[in-house]
């Protein structure tokens, strides 16, 4: 399953962008974000989760009111130039300090719980 | 002649108490923890209050305030105003060695391996650290309901929410637990909590205040800043902790003026407020405002025109969509950010059986992070994702080209600032929004646009509607946080004797009895199911 699958709502193109039936998602769609966000959910909260973020998503609906085709994004408020430091090696966190936090360490490392999968996993991002 | 409770004094009073030897940092801080621990059955204000580390550090600032003592005025003079001053810290500024929860279950147990940037600024200036407040979990959420470590209650109505999320040092500040306060603001968490709290608050200009060593939610919108009980304390410890840091590649490098110290007294700052424009944009003035709240904010509009003010209606078209803008950009940067929190480098991990890293990932993120955190990281999850980026993401962005464009071409007209207000509404009952996410986002539709912007924003107490505190905020354009302190100092010039001036919150009395019901009890008999 895929999050590019469309299946709980239409997503018509119009000339002025996206039309007032935005996306919905559907209980599959619920639990592929939650996946993908690695969230374990159990089935109420997935239910809850399913009508609130439809909810939610109906009033980003506004937003296509808007035609933005030659708008460009914001991603940053303040213009600021690149600001770049010289390359110069400083102290950085203590071992020790860095590891205290840890839920399991040994010999200088922190214990992790196992990482190469079964078929079944896919535990890499 | 009587002894005056040291925690009913301005922070620029007892700087000046300090000074003339008249009084201690212990006994400062003594007081103001005393006030904080006996109250916080009933407020929760406080995740943490410190005694002992509180008092080491009002005991270093009395030796250094007898050492400048002995060697001269100047040298006393050139100490911070903060030295020895009480600060209620938000519990996600970094402090080495202490918890920083961020209001999460996640965060239990974890121990801040540095300072932040703030931090480290604030005991430069020698202030005292009396413990770390409570908030939304990860700042997210307008009422502070939705922290792990129960809610707040307001010191004006103990069966209300404080706003959110910075509503634990709201409260503090605002029921004389500090005279100063630092919080965040990503969307109004500074500024809303302040308003339904009836204290000063300030959000500053994206890049003001280095955001090093606090815990991120937004990136591009989190933003730092203080609270205090007048605007000259808020300028002074604005003063101590904005400028440059390498360590925070957005910090700018641009001056702070310190005039933030020298902020004109009453006369003075009234007869400033001559001339000045601002502008009062009808788009806040939104459907669903209550009328008290209006009718505060326009005798306030009356009262700086009176003073000389030329104020303007004025439009900013694309107000209506900034609600959508944020909460798509928000949860959209939450997602990421929040995406540290794997149970592996630092917090409480939990696993299943041997089923690996992922389930190990699923099961502690599933069970360490609240409903609302959830709700923002499945939000943004999904708005970041293949096939949704551009109808979300990326239109959310361009959406934010002509919320700030809207702000620009008034600030170009020549505007000192835009009035308008704070929160459409005073305090609301715990619990009352806790079930509709968005009725609990329209808490700051008149908040939110100034971050989405970047630019800087304050309120003011304005009086009170059916007693609880209204918030009268100020709009500026990037670095202009002086002069909005300067706006906000002639409001309180002019407004010095009115009534509501002198009365303190509420329900401070029935706060200090240990008999009172806790916030978290208040919250559950109000959410009870009916018959039960």
């Amino acid at each position: 399953m895929g999050a590019e699958r469309r299946t709980g709502g239409s997503e018509r193109r119009t000339g002025l962008g996206y039309d007032r039936a935005m996306p919905t998602l559907s209980r599959a769609d619920v639990e592929h974000v939650a996946h993908l966000a690695r969230l374990g959910l159990g089935d109420d909260e997935l239910t809850r989760l399913e009508s609130q973020l439809n909810h939610i998503l109906d009033q980003y609906a506004i937003l296509a009111r808007l035609d933005t085709e030659h708008i460009p994004p914001t991603a940053q408020t303040i213009e600021l130039e690149n600001i770049l430091r010289d390359d110069v090696a400083g102290p950085s966190l203590p071992r020790d300090a860095a590891l205290a936090n840890a839920a399991e360490q040994a010999d200088g490392f922190i214990v992790v719980p196992r990482i190469i999968a079964d078929a079944s996993d896919d535990a890499a991002p | 002649m009587t002894v005056p409770d040291l925690t009913r004094l301005a922070g620029h009073e007892l700087a000046r108490a300090l000074r003339a030897d008249a009084t201690t940092s212990r006994e400062i801080t003594e007081a103001h923890l005393t006030a904080a621990e006996r109250d916080n059955h009933a407020l929760n204000a406080w995740l943490q209050i410190d005694r002992d580390g509180a008092l080491a550090m009002a005991d270093a600032a009395d030796a250094r305030l007898a050492d400048a003592r002995r060697d001269g005025r100047a040298v006393l003079d050139a100490l911070h105003p903060l030295i020895g001053l009480p600060v209620a810290l938000k519990d996600l500024v970094s402090v080495a060695g202490g918890q920083c929860t961020a209001g999460s279950r996640i965060l239990d147990g974890y121990l801040a391996p540095y300072d932040a940037h703030v931090t480290e600024r604030l005991r430069d200036a020698g202030a005292v650290f009396l413990g770390k407040t409570n908030m939304d979990e990860f700042a997210m959420g307008s009422s502070t309901e939705h922290s792990a470590y129960g809610p707040t209650s307001n010191p004006w109505d103990l069966g209300r929410v404080p706003g959110g999320s910075s509503g634990g040092t709201a409260a503090a500040v605002a029921a004389f637990h500090a005279p100063f306060g630092i919080g965040t603001d990503t969307g109004g968490s500074i500024r809303q909590p302040a308003a339904l709290c009836g204290v000063v608050g300030l959000k500053t200009t994206y890049g003001r205040v280095s955001r090093y060593g606090i815990v991120a939610f937004a990136s591009s919108l989190d933003q730092i800043g203080p609270f205090a009980r007048d605007t000259r304390d808020a300028a002074a410890l604005l003063h101590a902790v904005a400028g440059r840091d390498e360590r925070d590649s957005t910090s700018a490098p641009v001056p702070v003026p310190d005039d933030l110290l020298r902020l004109p007294d009453d006369d003075a700052a009234a007869s400033r407020l001559r001339g000045k424009r601002l502008g009062l944009p009808r788009e806040y003035f939104v459907a669903g405002m209550e009328p008290g709240v209006e009718a505060r904010v326009r005798e306030a509009v009356a009262a700086l025109e009176a003073a000389g003010a030329i104020v303007e209606d004025v439009s900013l078209p694309h107000t209506d969509y900034g609600l959508a803008t944020y909460y798509i950009v928000a949860p959209a940067e939450a997602s990421a950010n929040l995406a540290r929190y794997d149970g592996i480098r630092y917090g409480p991990r939990l696993t299943d059986g041997d089923g690996g890293v992922l389930a190990t990932y699923l099961r502690t993120r599933g069970e360490g992070f609240g409903a609302e955190v959830k709700r923002r990281v499945m939000l943004g999850t999904y708005a970041l994702s293949a096939g949704y980026y551009d109808a979300y993401y990326l239109k959310a962005q361009k959406v934010r080209t002509l919320i700030k464009g809207d702000f620009d071409a008034l600030f170009a007209q020549g505007f000192d600032a835009l009035v308008a207000p704070t929160s459409p509404t005073v305090a609301f009952p715990l619990g009352a929004r806790l079930e509709d996410p968005v009725a609990m986002y329209l808490s700051d539709a008149c908040t939110l646009p100034a971050n989405v912007a970047g630019i800087a924003g304050l309120s003011v107490p304005c009086g009170l509607s059916e007693g609880l505190p209204v918030g009268l905020q100020f709009i500026g354009p990037p670095w202009s946080e002086d002069r909005l302190l300067e706006l906000g100092r002639g409001y309180e010039a002019i407004t010095a004797t009115a009534d509501w001036r002198a009365l303190e919150p509420t329900d401070l009395a029935t706060a200090a009895n240990p008999a009172t019901p806790t916030p978290a009890d208040r919250l559950a008999a109000a959410t009870a199911p009916i018959g039960s």
